[in-house]
């Protein structure tokens, strides 16, 4: 197991968030991702445990597209992960964070 | 339709339930994981695997737990079976119409040892505390994981099981027979072996499920509503006279069927006209076809 952590800076905040939203699943091939709205003074911090350890790099690379994608601030994202191809953890995260921002829980 | 078998833990509840009648207890924001698996060097879910809360079904209340066959395949660790004893417990103290379990489980998580087994053995205990105090426990089976092991058992101390052709229900898990007892005693990859044997069919012939439902979440709402309100009309008999009724019919079963060797044989014994078509029947076929013929 690797624990990773990652922030990033300069996203805006979401008007209404929802309490929580969770997505995905701690299964072979797949993760679950939890996004709660948090008082992080602008900040969006990934917090990352990870089956597959030495993939620092790889999650840095999809996490700054997404975080292109989804620019948001006072967002803590906390993640399972039991070695997702970049793919899926670029999916799920859209998923996430497309119920985060619009309130549609899916 | 919403298949029931494809769906999450979450997103059953989603449909079982009146929209937006869900509380959940202990929700994945409290990050109460397992702390057996993270001695482990193993991934934790932050739910372990089973949401448990409040709800509404047409307006009845009622207390759910679902299991996530998609984490440990719906194991039940410490947490996991602390999270189902606290909500039946629960039940004896608010005194809901009922309480719903979504099964899916292969039983004990063996990670977690004796923690996990004195979690189901504590899950069993509260099941009948519940069911004593008048409260029915309806059990819906019918995920991708099936339900086996102490969760098999758990759900036989239930009042009812609601099944879907697609559900199984066992102790053993196919693949646990194959590798205990040789795979010329049973073939686990054998699928059309392994629903006859353990399949929502079978066990709605057996008397084992009270209902057989398509798979589809709204069937499967359906079939607990009337459950409920039969149940909580009636209450559960738990007297020694029915309890040795249920003990007689479970020793002339194994009388009757001891000696078959597959279930085709007990289909044919019950009366059953061409019983190796059961299966591709559809669920409204297949039951117009054994109707009276269950044990």
């Amino acid at each position: 197991m690797e624990t990773l952590s990652f922030e990033y800076r300069g996203g805006r905040s979401v008007a209404s968030p929802p309490p929580s939203v969770l997505v995905g699943v701690v299964g072979s091939g797949n993760l679950e991702v939890l996004v709660e709205p948090a008082p992080l003074g602008g900040i969006c911090r990934v917090e990352i445990q990870t089956a597959a350890v030495g993939f620092g790099t790889t999650w840095q690379a999809v996490l700054d597209d997404v975080f292109a994608r989804h620019p948001l601030a006072d967002v803590r994202i906390s993640i399972n992960d039991v070695g997702a191809t970049p793919a899926v953890v670029s999916l799920r995260l859209d998923q996430a964070l497309d119920a985060f921002a619009g309130g549609f829980q899916p | 339709m919403s298949s029931y078998y494809e769906d999450s833990a979450r997103g059953r509840l989603d449909g079982l339930l009146d929209p937006g009648s869900l509380i959940e207890i202990v929700p994945p924001t409290e990050r109460m994981v397992s702390p057996h698996l993270r001695q482990l060097d193993t991934p934790a879910a932050f739910d372990d695997g089973i949401v448990v809360g409040e709800g509404r079904l047409a307006g009845r209340r009622v207390l759910v737990a679902a299991q996530e066959g998609g984490f440990m395949g719906g194991a039940v660790g410490e947490v996991h079976g602390a999270k189902l004893t606290g909500l039946l417990e629960r039940a004896l103290d608010t005194r809901p119409d009922g309480v719903l379990l979504l099964v899916e489980s292969g039983g004990v998580r063996l990670h977690e040892a004796n923690a996990g087994l004195i979690a189901v053995s504590e899950v069993m205990r509260a099941v009948l505390a519940v069911r004593a105090a008048g409260i029915p426990v309806i059990v819906l089976d019918g995920g991708t994981f099936g339900c086996f092991g102490g969760m098999g058992i758990v759900s036989r101390l239930c009042d009812a099981v609601v099944m879907s052709e697609e559900g199984r229900l066992g102790l053993s898990g196919p693949e646990v027979i194959e590798t205990t007892m040789g795979v010329e005693e049973f073939d686990s990859r054998d699928r059309a072996l392994v629903w006859r044997t353990v399949g929502g069919k079978h066990r709605y012939l057996l008397g084992e499920a009270a209902t057989l439902v398509e798979d589809d979440v709204a069937a499967f709402r359906a079939a607990a509503l009337a459950l409920l309100d039969q149940l909580s009309d009636r209450g559960p008999d738990l007297s020694l006279a029915a309890l040795e009724a249920e003990h007689a019919v479970l020793g002339s079963r194994l009388e009757r069927f001891g000696g078959c060797r597959d279930a085709l044989d007990i289909w044919e014994k019950l009366g059953v006209e061409e019983p190796e078509k059961l299966p591709i029947l559809d669920t409204a076929s297949f039951l117009a076809t054994v109707r009276d013929r269950r044990v």
